[in-house]
């Protein structure tokens, strides 16, 4: 009985260790539109109301819990704050999330203006998911093909440039940030216009990124700012996904500079783990 | 082992959806320190402690399939490394029948570990480019101490969801050997 228990066990386990097996390299294997990724992003499709309806209904969690951030970061609210009564802090916490949203919002309109980014005709969405594990840099938006999303569009928050949308459904989209392994975003710097492709400095940091192939023979300096290149040519080809003048972010250091292996490092404008609100740009290319 | 009853099969489901829904809605998006915590291994391995290896290790595979589904990931990934958790946490019960309050504190940190660390191997074998930075250790270590601080009430939380469908609760079994005699859950069988 026992050993039959323990075969049975063994065998389970086994089935259910080659299984992920497979799995992983069958979907390793195949390309973007192979049966598997089909099949991810139909439960996905499905998935993505539910995840919308989550998402809304514990924002009041995630308020209360930014709202204990901003208390102990601001001590001098406290004392103020204890006194309160139950209702009142209840309603503080519901204006306090609205302050921050509405706060959000007009620090993304200033960014429209400044940069004149409503020829892109952004779409507003707010974050609906975000990937737990550092692996994987991306977030999960409420908005979709449905709005005019399509894939590889740019996509900005309130400070700058955030990523670049990598799977769309009806009414959501993925979107890969520019601190993923995977991204990399044409870029140059803003008084030297030294050219340069942005890369995420090492996995799991979101606050560190490269200029990588910036020309040694330029002396760029820290705190110069770095925005997207946005390539245009004659063809459509090449174009890149991002519109010029995007800001992305300013040098933090330099490491071997002037040598073949120097090192440009830049910390994001946009703060990744407080993503909230972003535009998507639908018209990247009608800058050009 | 524990028998699966449709009851505890849908509660099981049940808690997988929910588990990787409140993760990637709320918990992911609530950053301490830079880092946030990560309920799957925490509910794996309370699975495992309450109803068993094989049931910690199908439960293992759902929910990484789950999550894998749920955020595009690649496939297989989070089921291969939550599998050997679920298995490893439900062999803990089987062989040692552990009691004590700590110890869901215990195997929750140890399994949010080996599932970092699964994970991280399982990155750099799919070939992952970026270097290691200290950035990253240090959001594993966060996590890890976040996880370490949900563990508890992670378990009390699951093992309520489950009690009603669970026939052989460890609390109830030690309860009952102690009355009768017996010295463990092994020697009835």
């Amino acid at each position: 009985m026992y050993d039959k228990t323990v075969r049975r066990r063994r065998a389970v386990l086994g089935l259910l260790v080659a299984c992920s097996l497979i799995l992983l390299t069958a979907y390793f294997g195949e390309s973007a539109g192979g049966a598997l990724h089909g099949v991810q992003r139909g439960a996905s499709e499905v998935l993505n109301p539910v995840q919308d309806g989550a998402s809304r209904a514990l924002k009041p969690v995630r308020d209360l819990f930014g709202w204990f951030g901003d208390t102990l970061e601001a001590k001098g609210d406290v004392e103020d704050l204890r006194a309160e009564r139950n209702s009142l802090r209840r309603e503080l916490l519901a204006e306090e999330g609205a302050r921050v949203e509405a706060d959000r919002l007009r620090k993304m309109l200033e960014l429209d203006s400044a940069l004149d980014l409503e020829r892109y005709e952004p779409v507003t969405g707010r974050v609906i998911a975000q990937s737990p594990t550092v692996w994987y840099a991306t977030i999960r938006v409420n908005k979709g093909s449905d709005d005019g999303v399509r894939r590889g569009q740019p996509v900005i928050n309130e400070e700058a440039l955030i990523g670049e949308v990598t799977e769309v459904f009806s009414g959501a989209a993925q979107v890969t940030l520019i601190t993923d392994t995977t991204s990399k975003v044409t870029a140059r710097t803003s008084r030297r216009g030294s050219f340069g492709v942005v890369e995420p400095a090492s996995a799991g940091n979101p606050t560190d990124l490269i200029l990588n192939f910036a020309p040694s023979s330029v002396n760029l300096d820290e705190g110069e700012r770095v925005v997207t290149r946005g390539t245009v040519t004659d063809t459509d080809r090449l174009q890149s996904l991002f519109p010029a003048g995007l800001p992305v972010g300013e040098i933090t250091r330099i490491e071997n500079a002037g040598t073949d292996t120097q090192e440009v490092h830049l910390r994001p404008f946009a703060n990744m783990r407080n993503l909230d609100v972003v535009q998507i740009l639908t018209r990247p290319g009608a800058g050009t | 082992m524990v028998a699966a009853t449709p009851q505890l099969l849908a509660r099981l489901a049940a808690l997988v959806v929910g588990g990787v829904v409140v993760q990637t809605a709320a918990i992911s998006q609530l950053p301490v320190a830079g880092a946030n915590a990560d309920l799957s291994p925490l509910l794996v391995m309370a699975i495992g402690l309450l109803c068993g290896a094989l049931a910690g290790a199908c439960f293992g595979f759902g929910v990484g399939l789950f999550v894998d589904v749920a955020l595009l990931q690649t496939l297989g990934v989070s089921s291969l490394v939550l599998v050997a958790v679920g298995y490893g946490a439900g062999r803990i019960r089987e062989a040692r029948d552990p009691e004590g309050t700590l110890v869901p504190i215990a195997v929750g940190a140890t399994a949010t570990l080996a599932f970092s660390i699964g994970f991280a191997v399982m990155q750099f074998l799919l070939g992952v480019e970026a270097p290691v930075s200290g950035a990253l250790v240090r959001q594993v270590i966060t996590t890890l101490v976040l996880n370490t601080l949900l563990a508890l009430p992670l378990y009390v939380l699951v093992r309520r969801w489950l009690l009603p469908a669970l026939p052989d609760d460890p609390r109830r079994r030690r309860r009952r050997a102690y009355t009768t005699g017996g010295l463990s859950p092994l020697s009835r069988t």
